[in-house]
């Protein structure tokens, strides 16, 4: 089974997905991307850099466990409809940081800004409806539900979702079928289609984190928030991924993802964003960012990405 | 030895009011445990909760038996919001050490010289059933007449209560079924799976958790109304730990997560109770003994029913972990 999906993922890498060309002709840029590189090109590539159209601002985030300072971020600007890289060492404090801003732990300090409004003591289930969405790094697909009903769950404001139309289907027949329309769309554009009635349980560790991601995009996100989407994937999957991610750019959404894996980094983003122990280290192009010395210290410093200077 | 008595008994309590108003409350604790994941392990509270609701009407409240219905749902309520608004935004193990407290402080409430006047300590009350009784006459039911065919024969006064107890099993087993079915029943399933999967995608997983736990808390209180009604008395010490870990048990050996198990399992495990007591008893009607040795005896019967019982639950788990109409494959992926 895993095998044959590997095969079809090769396929669906070349196709890859409207508004992006050949994936692997990185340089070819939609209009989206060329969009969002113009607005980011006149910021200076410093941490902190105020951007032109920021939809998240995070501001003296702080959050220590006993005498580890996990997150330290003085300011942060996540520029709207960009696909913006979080990276940094492991350790680094980046899923903490998606903890923070989504809700799921509570900072020491600090406020930030969603789209104009203050996010700061908001329950990490009231994200998703103001259009915040994040993926989990280890994933959490429900396993003992089938995959359809996974992406149903996704659906924000349903009707049935109310106990006391759960009793009475005409209330809820039409949404459900409307939902379900959607999440096959979903399915099918991240090829898994065909399984579709599959317990979520059978898919590989790959497909789940394609599960999880079209999951997150059936609550009609304008920020998702992604924690290492490639871990664990294979590299013809991480082509198609990288389709994906774009598409979701290309659509309006802005991303904002954690990833340990350069190439993709490099491939896909608009702008990086460095932390190393809490705190945010550079920030810039991933041009810019590749020759960075404190971000090449900063890795060297616990070896990790040597793919960083090794690719240049 | 006869075993046609043997298997008469077993057939009898298979279907019968026992067996009938466990598997009620094995549906309503099948909401909570089964499909949400939540520890309830107090769900003779709310069994409590109704009957007392019930009994209390005439020879306490002095108002009609019907309004108990009200009163054990709003008792349930009451109890379920005690137990879970302090708990539920807590890890899984509070709601089960809370519950299983709760239940005893209820019993012990109930049975208090204290609240005398009001529960009826010990004692329990009694007197407040005939009107259920009189519908089953009104509809032509002589409660003393014998009505049915062959081992199927009952008093119509057991007869009215079997009908009403079915009735209800009938009535709550299909709102639970279109429940589960909806996408309130898939947000239940999800949280049992993945909390923080469901709260990432925008549901209040707190308020779903609470709506679970009252619901199946109500429904368990409408077997312990139906108890009562059927019952005609009850006394506080019905609603003991036991009460609470052989509703679980029936459901377990029934396929937890599955509205046919939880009714299924509570008959079966009141019907393999009857059949090995029965037929002990048919074997052992003088104490068995080996040279000076007394291997079993008449009083030894019920400490020995429920080893066997014991015994054959492990069996189950180990053969069959999902229970009797339990999903294998739900049951076969472990979570990561
Ligand atoms: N719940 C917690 N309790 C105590 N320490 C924690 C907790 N969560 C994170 N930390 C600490 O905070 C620091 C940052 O962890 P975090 O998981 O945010 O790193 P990360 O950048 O996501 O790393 P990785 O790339 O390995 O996923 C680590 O030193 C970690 O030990
Ligand atoms: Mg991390």
């Amino acid at each position: 089974m895993d095998d044959d999906m590997s095969l079809t993922d090769t396929s669906g890498a070349a196709d890859g997905i409207e508004g992006t060309v050949d994936t692997t002709a990185e340089r070819v840029y939609s209009e989206f991307a060329a969009k969002a590189r113009a607005a980011l090109s006149g910021v200076a590539p410093e941490p902190g850099a105020p951007k032109p159209d920021p939809i998240l601002v995070a501001n003296g985030v702080r959050r220590a466990f006993g005498g580890i300072v996990a997150v330290d971020v003085d300011h942060i600007e996540v520029q709207r409809g960009s696909i913006t890289a979080l990276i940094g060492p492991n350790g680094a404090g980046k899923t903490t940081f998606f903890n923070l801003l989504t809700g799921f732990d509570s900072p020491d300090t600090g406020t930030w800004r969603f789209d104009g409004a203050d996010m700061g003591g908001v329950a990490p289930h009231r994200m998703a409806s103001r259009g915040m969405v994040r993926t989990f790094q280890l994933t959490k697909s429900l396993t003992k539900m089938s995959v359809i009903e996974n992406m149903k769950l996704g659906a924000t404001g349903q009707k049935g979702e109310k106990w006391w139309n759960g009793l009475f289907p005409a209330t809820w027949r039409r949404q459900e079928a409307e939902i379900e329309a959607r999440a096959d769309e979903l399915l099918k554009r991240f090829r898994l289609d065909h399984m579709r009635d599959e317990y979520a349980g059978a898919l590989s560790g790959g497909q789940r984190k394609l599960l999880e991601m079209a999951r997150a995009l059936m609550t009609n996100p304008t920020l998702v928030m992604l924690d290492e989407p490639m871990a664990g994937v294979n590299p013809a999957l991480k082509q198609s991924l990288n389709a994906h991610v774009r598409g979701l750019r290309d659509e309006g959404m802005t991303v904002l993802f954690v990833e340990h894996d350069m190439d993709m980094v490099h491939d896909i983003s608009d702008w990086v964003i460095v932390m190393a122990e809490g705190q945010v280290i550079a920030e810039g192009t991933p041009d810019d960012i590749s020759s960075n010395t404190a971000v090449i210290d900063a890795y060297l410093g616990t070896h990790q990405g040597r793919s960083l200077l090794e690719d240049e | 030895m006869d075993i046609g008595f043997v298997l008469t008994q077993t057939v009898l309590t298979f279907i019968g009011f026992q067996a009938c108003y466990f598997a009620i409350a094995a549906i309503g604790l099948n909401v909570q445990f089964g499909f949400t994941g939540l520890l309830n392990f107090g769900q003779a509270a709310f069994m409590a909760a109704g009957a007392y609701g019930m009994a209390q009407t005439v020879p306490i409240f002095e108002i009609s038996l019907w309004w108990g219905m009200f009163i054990g749902i709003a008792y349930a309520l009451f109890l379920g919001l005690l137990m879970g608004v302090p708990t539920l935004r807590l890890r899984a193990d509070y709601l089960a050490i809370v519950t299983i407290a709760s239940a005893e402080i209820v019993r012990l409430v109930v049975r208090s010289v204290e609240f005398q006047d009001t529960f009826g300590a010990t004692d329990g009350l009694i007197g407040y059933a005939e009107s259920f009784q009189q519908v089953g006459v009104d509809l032509g039911l002589n409660s003393t007449a014998d009505y049915g065919f062959w081992i199927f024969t009952f008093s119509g006064r057991d007869l009215w209560r079997l009908i009403v107890g079915w009735s209800l099993v009938a009535v709550f087993a299909l709102i639970v079924w279109s429940l589960m079915r909806s996408p309130w029943g898939r947000v239940l399933k999800a949280i049992r799976e993945d909390e923080d999967a469901v709260r990432s995608l925008g549901k209040s997983v707190y308020s779903y958790k609470l709506q679970s736990l009252l619901l199946g808390g109500t429904i368990g209180a409408f077997g312990g109304m139906y108890f009562a009604v059927g019952q005609a008395a009850v006394q506080p010490d019905v609603f003991s730990r036991d009460l609470t870990f052989f509703v679980l048990t029936g459901l377990v050996i029934g396929g937890v997560a599955k509205v046919t198990g939880s009714i299924i399992g509570p008959m079966i495990f009141w019907g393999i109770y009857a059949f090995l007591d029965s037929l002990l008893r048919e074997l052992v009607d003088k104490p068995v003994r080996i040279g000076d040795f007394t291997l079993i005896q008449s009083t030894d019967i019920g400490a020995v029913v429920y080893m066997v019982m014991g015994s054959g639950l492990v069996a189950l788990m180990v053969v069959r972990p999902q229970g009797i109409f339990g999903n294998r494959k739900e049951m076969a992926f472990d979570g990561r």
